[in-house]
C-alpha cells in the first residue's frame, strides 16, 4: 500500500519522460503516448486519492535524500491528487473528442510536436498541483507557459500565431511578476519549502518586520498568477487565443491549464501565506472586485460578440470571474464553491468548445451565429452537447453548473456589504449567460433563415467525438444530481490544506 | 426609437447585429457577411477602423507607460526596505545555507557546492529546468520548422570564410572552445562550472563553427539525427536516473542507493553529479545549436 505513495512523483516524471519517448516516435505512435499516459496518470491520480481517502490523508515525499529545508519535496492531501485527476480525464477527453480536427488542422510534421506538448502540459499540471516547493512551482509553470503557447501556435494559420503571441506577451508577464515575487519571498523568509515559508511569513507578519517587502510579493504572486489564469482586466488574450487555435487546444487552455494556476495560488495563498495574512493585506478585497467585475464585463462582451467561439471564450472570462470572487470573499463555505467551480467549468467548457467546433464544421467553418442556424439538426451529438454545454454555464439545476453558483449564494451570507454586492452580480451574472447561452442554442437550431452555404461532402461520422460528448454529458448530469459527496471530499481536503503541513 | 431597439434585438437574437455594427469590429464578421457588404459601406468601415485603431493604439501607449512607471516604482520602491545584501543577519544566512556550505562536500560528493545543490539537493528542479530547454527547442521547431521543398534557402550575403581574420581566428578558436567546454562539462563538480555553463560553451562552439564555415559543413558534424539523439538520450537518462535517486530516497520503499558520494575531488566522485551534469549540458548545447539553426535555416537538417 505505501508504494502508492510513489505515485504523485511517478506521474510527474512519467509524463516527462513520455513527451521525450513521443519526440523520438512518429506521429499516431506519439498519440498513443499522449493517450495512454494520460490514461495511466488518471488511475495514478485515483490511487493516491484513494490511498489518502482510507489512510491518514496527507503525505508528504522526499524527492531525493534530504529531508525538508534542505531538499525538495511534493505532497498529496486530498484536493492535489482530485485535482490532478481532473486535469489529466479533461485533457483525454478533449484530445479523444478533438482528435478528428487536430489531425486535419495541424501539418504532417507538427502532428507529433503536438502532443509532445500535451504530454508536457500534463507533467506541468501535476507538478503544479503536487508541489510543495515554490520554487519548483515556478519551474512547472514556465514549462506550462512554453507548451501551451506551442500548443496554441500549432496550427500554423496566420491568426493563430497573433494570438499565440498575444497570449505569449500576458504569459511572460504573469510569469514575470510570479517569479520577482518568489525572489521577494525568499529574500525575506529564507525558504523555498512551503512549510517553512508559512511559519516565516506567520512570525514576519506578527513582528511587522519587512511588511512592505511582503505585501508587494503576495501582491505580485497574484497579480501574475491571475493574469495568466485571465482574471479582468487582463481576459483580452482570451477571444482570440481561443478562437482561433485547433479545438483541443482551446479545450485544454481554458478548462484545466488555467486552473492550473489557480490551483497553484490557492495553494500559495493557504499553505504558503496563509489565510490571514492574505486577508489583512488587502489584496483579497481587490480579487472580490476583479472578480465581480470580470463575472458582469466578461458577459457583457460575450453577448457584443457575434463569433461563437469568441462568445464563449469571453463566457471563460466570465467563469473565472466567479472563481476569484470566491477567493475575495474568503470563508471556508466560498473556497469550497470556488473549488466546485474550477470543477464545473473544467468539466463544461472543454465540452462547449469541442461542441462549436463540430457546428462551425457543418456551416464550412464560419464562426457568426447568422452561419450556424439550424446546424444543430446537421449535427445531434454536437448540438447536444453545446445544448448541456450552455445549460450547465448558464446555471439550470440538475447540471453541473448550478451547483457552485448556489454555493456562492449561501456563502455570501453574513457579510454585510459584500453579501449583497455577491448576490446582485449572481444575478445580473446568470441574467446576462442567459441571454448570450440562449440566443446561440436558439439559432443552432432555428431554420435557416437565408440560403447559407453548408459543407457539400458528406460528414464522416466522428464516433469517437459523440461519444466523448455522452460521457462528458454523463459526468455533467451526474456531478450535478450528487454532488455531495464531491463537496464533502472539498470539504476534508480543505482542512487539511490549512492546519495539516 | 423603441421598434427600433426591438428590431435590433430581433436581429441580435438571430446573429446579424452587434452592438459593434459598422465600427471596429470587423473581425467578428462571418465569411458570408463580409461579401454582402457593399463596396463604398466597406470603405467607411476601414476608415472608420482605422480612426479607432489609431485612437486605441494612443490610449494603449499611454496606459501602458502609466503601468510601467507605477510598476517599477513599486518595485525599486520595495527594494529599499529589503534586507541588506551580504549582510550576516539576514533571513538568507539559515539553517539551509549553513547546510549546504557546512555538509554539502560529504553529503553529496561535489567541491562545488553550487552543482551540489542543483544536482542533489534540489535536483526535482533541475529535472524541470532542462524540460524547459527541451520544451522551448520543441516549440522553436513547432514555429519554424519549414516543408524541405518549401522554403528557398536565404543568402545572407555575408560569408565569413572569405574573411582573412574571422576565418583564421575561428579556425584556431573553435577546437579551444570545444575543448573548454568539454573540460567544464567533466569539472563541474569540482571547480566553477557545470552542464549550464559547459553546455552554453559547446553549444556557441558550435555556433561559432556554423557561421564561419557554413550550415551545410555544420549539419554534417551535428546533424539533425545527432541533435535529437543526443537530446532525447540525455533526457532519458536525466529522468531514470533520478526516478532512481528519488525512489530509493523514501525509506518506505525499502530500497538503498547504491550510489555513493565518492571522495571529494576526485575526477569519478559526486555520485550521480558527473554523468548529469553531462547530460545538462549535451541539452543545453542541443538547445542552443538548435535554435541557432532553426532561425537562421529554418530546419536542423
Amino acid at each position: 500500500m505505501d508504494f502508492m505513495m510513489n505515485f504523485p512523483f511517478i506521474t510527474i516524471v512519467l509524463s516527462l519522460f513520455s513527451s521525450v519517448i513521443a519526440y523520438a516516435l512518429k506521429g499516431k505512435q506519439a498519440r498513443f503516448v499522449s493517450y495512454s499516459l494520460l490514461g495511466i496518470c488518471s488511475l495514478l491520480h485515483l490511487g493516491v486519492l484513494f490511498y489518502n481517502l482510507t489512510g491518514d490523508g496527507y503525505f508528504v515525499y522526499r524527492m531525493g535524500h534530504y529531508d525538508a529545508p534542505i531538499g525538495n519535496e511534493i505532497s498529496a492531501g486530498l484536493l492535489e491528487p482530485f485535482f490532478a485527476l481532473l486535469f489529466s480525464l479533461v485533457m483525454l477527453f478533449s484530445l479523444l473528442g478533438g482528435a478528428k480536427r487536430i489531425f486535419s488542422d495541424l501539418e504532417e510534421g507538427k502532428y507529433k510536436l503536438f502532443y509532445v506538448m500535451v504530454n508536457l502540459v500534463h507533467a506541468a499540471l501535476a507538478a503544479l498541483a503536487y508541489t510543495n516547493d515554490i520554487f519548483t512551482g515556478y519551474v512547472f509553470i514556465e514549462i506550462c507557459t512554453i507548451a501551451s503557447c506551442a500548443l496554441l501556435m500549432a496550427r500554423s494559420h496566420g491568426k493563430s500565431l497573433v494570438a499565440a503571441t498575444r497570449y505569449m506577451i500576458f504569459s511572460l508577464m504573469g510569469s514575470g511578476l510570479v517569479l520577482i515575487g518568489i525572489i521577494l519571498l525568499y529574500s525575506i523568509t529564507g525558504h523555498l519549502l512551503f512549510p517553512q515559508m508559512y511559519e516565516s511569513v506567520q512570525s514576519l507578519w506578527t513582528s511587522g518586520e519587512y511588511r512592505i517587502p511582503l505585501t508587494v510579493a503576495i501582491g505580485l504572486l497574484v497579480s501574475g498568477l491571475a493574469i495568466k489564469s485571465g482574471l479582468f482586466p487582463f481576459h483580452f488574450w482570451m477571444p482570440d487565443t481561443y478562437g482561433t487555435a485547433t479545438p483541443a487546444a482551446s479545450a485544454i487552455l481554458s478548462g484545466v491549464v488555467s486552473k492550473g494556476y489557480i490551483f497553484f495560488l490557492l495553494k500559495l495563498v493557504f499553505r504558503v501565506i496563509g489565510f490571514e495574512v492574505f486577508v489583512s493585506s488587502g489584496i483579497q478585497s481587490v480579487l472580490f472586485a476583479l472578480g465581480i467585475l470580470g463575472m458582469i464585463f466578461g458577459s457583457v462582451s460575450a453577448i457584443r460578440t457575434n463569433n461563437i467561439n469568441f462568445m464563449i471564450a469571453f463566457s471563460s472570462a466570465a467563469q473565472i470571474g466567479y472563481i476569484y470572487m470566491g477567493l475575495g470573499l474568503g470563508t471556508k463555505e466560498a473556497v469550497i464553491s470556488l473549488l466546485f467551480q474550477i470543477l464545473a467549468h473544467a468539466l463544461t467548457k472543454p465540452m462547449l468548445f469541442l461542441a462549436a467546433s463540430k457546428l462551425s464544421d457543418t456551416a464550412s467553418g464560419a464562426q457568426d451565429f447568422a452561419s450556424l442556424h439550424s446546424s444543430a439538426h446537421d449535427h445531434l451529438f454536437a448540438g447536444l452537447g453545446y445544448s448541456v454545454g450552455a445549460l450547465s454555464m448558464v446555471g439550470i439545476p440538475i447540471f453541473v453548473g448550478f451547483v457552485p453558483k448556489l454555493f456562492f449564494a449561501m456563502a455570501a451570507f453574513g457579510h454585510g456589504l459584500q453579501t449583497y454586492c455577491v448576490l446582485i452580480a449572481l444575478a445580473i451574472s446568470t441574467i446576462l449567460n442567459v441571454v448570450y447561452f440562449l440566443r446561440t442554442l436558439i439559432n443552432i437550431y432555428s431554420p435557416p433563415t437565408r440560403k447559407v452555404t453548408r459543407r457539400h461532402f458528406v460528414f464522416q461520422t466522428d464516433r469517437l467525438f459523440c461519444v466523448m460528448m455522452v460521457l462528458m454529458l454523463v459526468v455533467n448530469v451526474a456531478l450535478g444530481l450528487c454532488s455531495q459527496p464531491v463537496v464533502n471530499l472539498f470539504d476534508a481536503g480543505f482542512d487539511l490544506f490549512l492546519f495539516v503541513r | 426609437m423603441k421598434t427600433d431597439l426591438f428590431a435590433h434585438l430581433k436581429e441580435w437574437e438571430e446573429g446579424n447585429w452587434t452592438p459593434d455594427q459598422g465600427q471596429a469590429e470587423a473581425s467578428s464578421l462571418g465569411p458570408r457577411e463580409e461579401k454582402e457588404i457593399k463596396e463604398p459601406k466597406k470603405k467607411i468601415i476601414r476608415s472608420l477602423e482605422k480612426k479607432e485603431l489609431h485612437i486605441s493604439a494612443v490610449q494603449y501607449r499611454v496606459i501602458s507607460v502609466i503601468v510601467c512607471l507605477i510598476l517599477s516604482l513599486v518595485l525599486i520602491g520595495t527594494v529599499n526596505f529589503l534586507p541588506g545584501f551580504a549582510d550576516e543577519d539576514t533571513p538568507t544566512t539559515n539553517e539551509v545555507y549553513e547546510h549546504y556550505i557546512e555538509e554539502g562536500r560529504d553529503q553529496t560528493g561535489a567541491v562545488n557546492t553550487v552543482a551540489g545543490m542543483i544536482l542533489d539537493y534540489r535536483a526535482f528542479d533541475t529535472l524541470g529546468e532542462s524540460f524547459v530547454l527541451f520544451t522551448a527547442t520543441v516549440a522553436v521547431l513547432l514555429l519554424l520548422e519549414y516543408k524541405k521543398e518549401g522554403k528557398k534557402k536565404r543568402e545572407d550575403g555575408l560569408d565569413y570564410r572569405l574573411d582573412p581574420i574571422v576565418y583564421a581566428l575561428a579556425k584556431f578558436l573553435i577546437p579551444i572552445i570545444l575543448v573548454v567546454g568539454i573540460y567544464i562539462l567533466f569539472n563541474g563538480h569540482l571547480s566553477p562550472g557545470g552542464g549550464f555553463s559547459g553546455g552554453a560553451v559547446l553549444g556557441g562552439g558550435f555556433i561559432l563553427y556554423a557561421m564561419v564555415f557554413g550550415e551545410e559543413k555544420a549539419v554534417r558534424v551535428l546533424s539533425e539525427k545527432t541533435v535529437k539523439i543526443v537530446s532525447i538520450a540525455s533526457l532519458s537518462f536525466y529522468c531514470l536516473a533520478k526516478s532512481y535517486s528519488f525512489f530509493t530516497g523514501n525509506e518506505f520503499n525499502g530500497v538503498h542507493s547504491v550510489i555513493g558520494p565518492g571522495n571529494p575531488g576526485d575526477l569519478l566522485s559526486g555520485g550521480l553529479i558527473l554523468p548529469l551534469n553531462l547530460a545538462v549540458g549535451f541539452v543545453v548545447c542541443c538547445t542552443m545549436y538548435s535554435f541557432y539553426m532553426l532561425f537562421k535555416r529554418g530546419r536542423l537538417d
